[in-house]
Order: C-alpha cells, then sequence, then structure tokens
C-alpha cells in the first residue's frame, strides 16, 4: 500500500467516532508514523534524576532509535545517537554508566560525552581534517519539564511547553506529591515487550472503560476499591488536553472520600514521615489537599505514561512490536512512602504484572483481531453525545467514555497530514 | 559437612522435589504449588542482571508469602486473561546440586532450567537459573527462597504470567 499517494486521505481512515483497523496493522503506515510522529514531534526520552552525576550516561530511545542520555563535565544534558560518526558502529553497549568519553571499538575513534569527536587512531591518515564535522549526531532539539527529558528530530517546531499545553499542569501536579516538589527516576526500569501496535497500549492508558472487566481477577482477590473508580456511578473524567494527551482525572471520588492517602489505599497515619514531610512543606491545609487529590493518571502523546505511582514509557519497535519501560516513581523527600511505592509498582505492572499481564493480553488479542477483514472499523463513539468543555476548555467525559482515544486520533491526523 | 551417604540421600530428596515442583508448575496445578512454601517464602525473579537490590530496584516479580497466596488467587479465578487460556508448558531442569548450607540450616540448592511455552501469542522459550532454600517442616521439604534469574532479564520480555 503505498502511503504517500494516501497522504491525502487520512480523513478516509480517522473518523471522528471509528478508525481503521489497518491504522494498527499495516507497516507502510508504521514507517509513516515514524517519520510524522516519532521523528518529528517532542519525545519523552529519560529523566534528569538517571544522571545525577558529571559523566554519568543511560542508554535511552526515540522509536527504534538508540539515544545516549549523557550529563556532561559541565553539567549539561545531551542526547546523542549511538553511532559512530566514521562507520556507523554502536559505541555505546552498555545501559548505564560513567564515562567522560565513547571510544568505538571498530577502529578506535573516541567521542567525548558532549558528541565531540576527541581522536581517532593513526591520525596521520587524516590531516587536515576537521574533527568538529565528525561528531555523534545528536537529536536536534531538546527541553526539558520538571526533570523530564523530552527531545525532537524537527529543527523547528513548537517548543515543549506549547506541546505540553494543558497537560504541562498534570506534571505539576505529579511533582507536588513529593515534599520537595521533585520527582526521581531511580528504581531501574522493567522491559515488557508485547507483540501488538504500539497505539493499542497509548489509548489504553486512559481508557478508564476496561478496567472492571480486564482486571476484575485481581481487583476481586485483592479486594482493591479501585475497580469503584471505574464503574458506572464513578465521578471520575476522562479529559483531552489537546496534542494527543489525555487524562484520566479521578480527584472527584478521591475529594468525595475526603481521606488523605486514600487514593494510594492508605491513610496519612500509616505514612507519618511522608504526611510530617507535607505539612512542613506545603503548610497543613495544602498538605491535605494534595494527598487527598493524589499523583495524576495522564498519557502525554505520544510516549509518557504517568499511572499515579508508575511511569511507563512506550516504544514502538515494528508495527507489531512494542515495548513498554515501567519503573515505579519515587517522590524525593518521601522515603517511607517510596518503598511502598516500589513494592506495589513491582506487584502491578511489568512481564509478571497483576495488572500489566492482562492489559498486554488484550493489546496482542486486539492485534491479532483487527487483522480480521471485517468490520473493518475500531469503534470509538462511547459517550460522544454527553461529552462536554470543562471550565478551562478542554472536552471531558465520564470515566468509561473514549474522549482520550478520539482526541489522540483528532491529533494523531493533524500530524499524518502535515507536511 | 554432611557425609558422602548422607549427602547422597539429601541430593536425591532435594531432586525429587525440584521435579515435583516442576510438574506442579508446567501443569497449573496452583494450590500444590503454594503448598510448597514456607509462611516466610520469598519468590524473586529480578530484572537487569542476578545481583540487583530487591529493596531498592524492579524486579520482574518480588513476592512476600501473602502475594505469593495473591499471585495463586488470581490464576485460580480463571479470569486471569493472560493464563485463560493456560500457556502450555514444559521444561526440563538439570544441574541440580547442593550449594553451601545456609545459617539457620536451610539448604541451599541450584539448578537450571529451560522451559518451552506455547500460548496464544506464540512459542517462547525461556531459559534460567534457579536458587533455593529449602527446609525441612514437619519431615517434609519446603521452599523457603526461590529466585530465578532469567538468562534475559536484562532485554525486554514478553508476558511471563505463568509460574515460572
Amino acid at each position: 500500500m503505498n502511503v504517500m499517494s494516501r497522504a491525502s486521505q487520512w480523513g478516509d481512515l480517522i473518523r471522528p467516532d471509528r478508525v481503521h483497523g489497518s491504522l494498527y496493522s499495516d507497516p507502510a503506515i508504521f514507517e509513516a508514523e515514524l517519520q510524522n510522529i516519532w521523528y518529528r514531534t517532542w519525545v519523552y526520552v529519560g529523566h534528569e534524576s538517571e544522571v545525577p552525576n558529571a559523566n554519568d550516561y543511560v542508554v535511552k530511545s526515540i522509536g527504534p532509535q538508540s539515544v545516549i542520555m549523557t550529563r556532561d563535565e559541565q553539567g549539561q544534558i545531551n542526547l546523542l545517537l549511538n553511532r559512530c560518526s566514521h562507520r556507523g558502529n554502536q559505541v555505546c553497549s552498555y545501559d548505564k554508566g560513567n564515562a567522560r568519553s565513547f571510544t568505538c571499538p571498530f577502529h578506535s575513534w573516541t567521542f567525548a560525552n558532549d558528541g565531540r569527536l576527541v581522536g581517532y587512531a593513526f591520525p596521520d591518515g587524516y590531516e587536515g581534517q576537521d574533527k568538529s564535522q565528525l561528531a555523534l549526531g545528536r537529536v536536534t532539539r531538546m527541553e526539558s519539564y520538571r526533570g523530564f527529558v523530552f527531545g525532537s528530530f524537527a529543527a523547528e517546531g513548537p517548543t515543549l511547553k506549547e506541546h505540553l499545553g494543558g497537560a504541562a499542569e498534570t506534571i505539576d501536579r505529579l511533582v507536588r506529591a513529593s515534599p520537595e516538589g521533585e520527582v526521581e527516576v531511580t528504581a531501574g526500569f522493567l522491559k515488557h515487550r508485547v507483540k501488538a501496535n504500539w497505539k493499542f497500549i497509548l489509548e489504553n492508558e486512559c481508557d478508564g472503560y476496561h478496567p472492571a472487566f480486564v482486571h476484575s481477577s485481581i481487583f476481586g482477590v485483592a479486594d482493591s476499591a479501585i475497580g469503584k473508580l471505574y464503574g458506572g456511578a464513578s465521578t471520575a473524567l476522562t479529559r483531552d488536553y489537546g496534542n494527543g494527551h489525555t487524562e484520566i482525572d479521578l480527584r472527584p471520588e478521591f475529594r468525595k472520600r475526603g481521606v488523605p492517602m486514600s487514593w494510594f489505599g492508605t491513610t496519612a497515619e500509616r505514612l507519618p514521615d511522608y504526611t510530617a514531610r507535607m505539612q512542613a512543606a506545603y503548610g497543613e491545609s495544602q498538605a491535605r489537599e494534595i494527598m487527598i487529590d493524589g499523583s495524576p493518571h495522564v498519557m502525554i502523546f505520544p510516549n509518557l505514561f504517568i499511572a499515579e505511582i508508575q511511569m511507563f514509557v512506550i516504544q514502538p519497535l515494528a508495527v507489531d512490536d512494542s515495548v513498554q519501560h515501567v519503573t515505579a516513581l519515587q517522590f524525593k523527600g518521601a522515603p517511607d512512602l517510596n518503598r511502598r511505592l516500589r513494592q506495589q509498582t513491582m506487584g502491578s505492572v511489568g512481564p509478571a504484572g497483576f495488572l500489566l499481564a492482562d492489559d498486554s493480553e488484550m493489546y496482542e488479542r486486539c492485534h491479532r483481531g483487527v487483522l480480521a477483514r471485517n468490520p473493518e472499523w475500531i469503534f470509538l463513539g462511547r459517550g460522544e453525545k454527553r461529552e462536554h468543555a470543562d471550565e478551562a476548555g478542554f472536552t471531558v467525559g465520564h470515566v468509561t467514555d473514549e474522549v482520550p482515544s478520539r482526541g489522540i486520533w483528532r491529533h494523531y491526523r493533524q500530524l499524518m497530514e502535515a507536511r | 559437612m554432611l557425609s558422602r551417604e548422607s549427602s547422597a540421600t539429601l541430593l536425591a530428596a532435594v531432586t525429587a522435589f525440584i521435579y515435583r515442583e516442576a510438574r506442579y508448575q508446567d501443569e497449573h496445578q496452583y494450590e500444590a504449588w503454594e503448598a510448597l512454601w514456607t509462611d516466610d517464602g520469598v519468590y524473586w525473579v529480578p530484572a537487569n542482571g542476578a545481583d540487583i537490590d530487591p529493596e531498592k530496584e524492579m524486579s520482574i516479580i518480588y513476592d512476600n508469602r501473602s502475594r505469593i497466596a495473591l499471585r495463586v488467587r488470581q490464576l485460580m479465578t480463571g479470569k486471569h486473561f493472560t493464563q485463560s487460556p493456560q500457556s502450555r508448558l514444559r521444561r526440563l531442569v538439570s544441574n541440580i546440586e547442593l550449594l553451601d548450607e545456609q545459617p539457620g540450616g536451610d539448604i541451599a540448592v541450584g539448578s537450571n532450567s529451560m522451559i518451552f511455552e506455547s500460548s496464544l501469542r506464540d512459542d517462547t522459550i525461556w531459559a534460567a537459573r534457579n536458587e533455593y532454600r529449602l527446609r525441612h517442616v514437619d519431615g517434609e521439604l519446603r521452599m523457603a527462597y526461590k529466585k530465578v534469574t532469567l538468562v534475559n532479564n536484562e532485554k525486554a520480555i514478553y508476558t511471563l504470567s505463568f509460574l515460572v
């Protein structure tokens, strides 16, 4: 199928209440997405806390691209491409470490951790060569927001702040749950591979319709109160922030309960150290509000999902091959809470997680399902008649409504139609 | 140090125990498998190598005894969709060795396993190093600790929802 000849026909595949199944399964569309989404828009890469010291590095990704995130000797963060400028060999073969430079094992070309070529073997063969023309490739633009580092391969385009738009406030809300106003990504990642298109993951993150069914096995045996948040009588909301960012806003339910830390299934009394530090940082009344509202549930398009206490990074490798990188968020200055965040995260997510093993099963079954020829369409009309604008003008709907999917596809279409 | 005879006897008992555990796992005999654990059992499947600190870094599984029970209860519901239908499994366990005795008298055992899983997704081969601490409770061997280090645990892996 020729995607180029179809560039003006995205509207045939993406309708207000339905999208065509081939959007998940056509390899040519996947290639077009790499060019128009993954190698153009802002993509989350890593967190500043993963490289706390000078010369630290971690290997991250933008889609199939391997990206080395370094902190150089000046303390600046760099997003370098893992490809020797000589013959293309990968210059870094470890997931993380501390290194002033990367030496390519092929011909011993050596690059500083800010990307500069600083030396090659037997330099007399390169007499007169300008080394500055042979630096490592970089992600064209880099910006960070509250420690979250994003990259874009487009030289021009919206700033990160413009891209985040209204969804930036959800990250503000996240860091506020730390008594020091910062989250840290220090607990290591689980890497969960699924044989499914990345957009099944993207859309599921703020799908509030599925938990009551997909997760009934664990909600039942764990005597969990989470199920009710996603029930028909719930007052929680789905929200479309525009630019593909979507949220499940559980605050209406948590405010009804009015119990600090109920969002985390516990009480302030069980976290005395955290509670004291939050009160010292924000004052008793604001600390109480923050601890009632909890941490957000937001999907930052296209790949950063903050699920209250966890962070997922979605990585597409091929049309039917995706990886979910997941870790427990850690709130700076909250050791007693952090231990529980890690334990709860390990139980819930990753390849053996009580929740994510079933979500991932759905992704894979959906992917096989859409290969069937009929009825061709994915129907996304739930709640279309009852969605409305909130006070800030963002579209909201019932927690089980498909407001997020519709918002994602509206933005997707704009990106795919852009030249 | 055990005498040669008692060491051989112990190895035979340990081997029989490990084969039985493997059969319970392959055949989804969840409750029988759960009954092999001591009350303080720890079931650990690390990620990103064998030597991470599970108290500080993410593991694929790091279950205390109550979470082992929860895992089994979820499997028993029949609605844990990733195991409904159940994976079809057969594993080979080999290289069973008695390792150093642990303080407190637990028996340290090492083994290797290779597991063939056939599921709706595909057929998948898993390989692991297993380390056990076994204990005699009321005259029967029980597991107090099982650590399963997957050979490929530094990479992205598919869903692992059977008992490994």
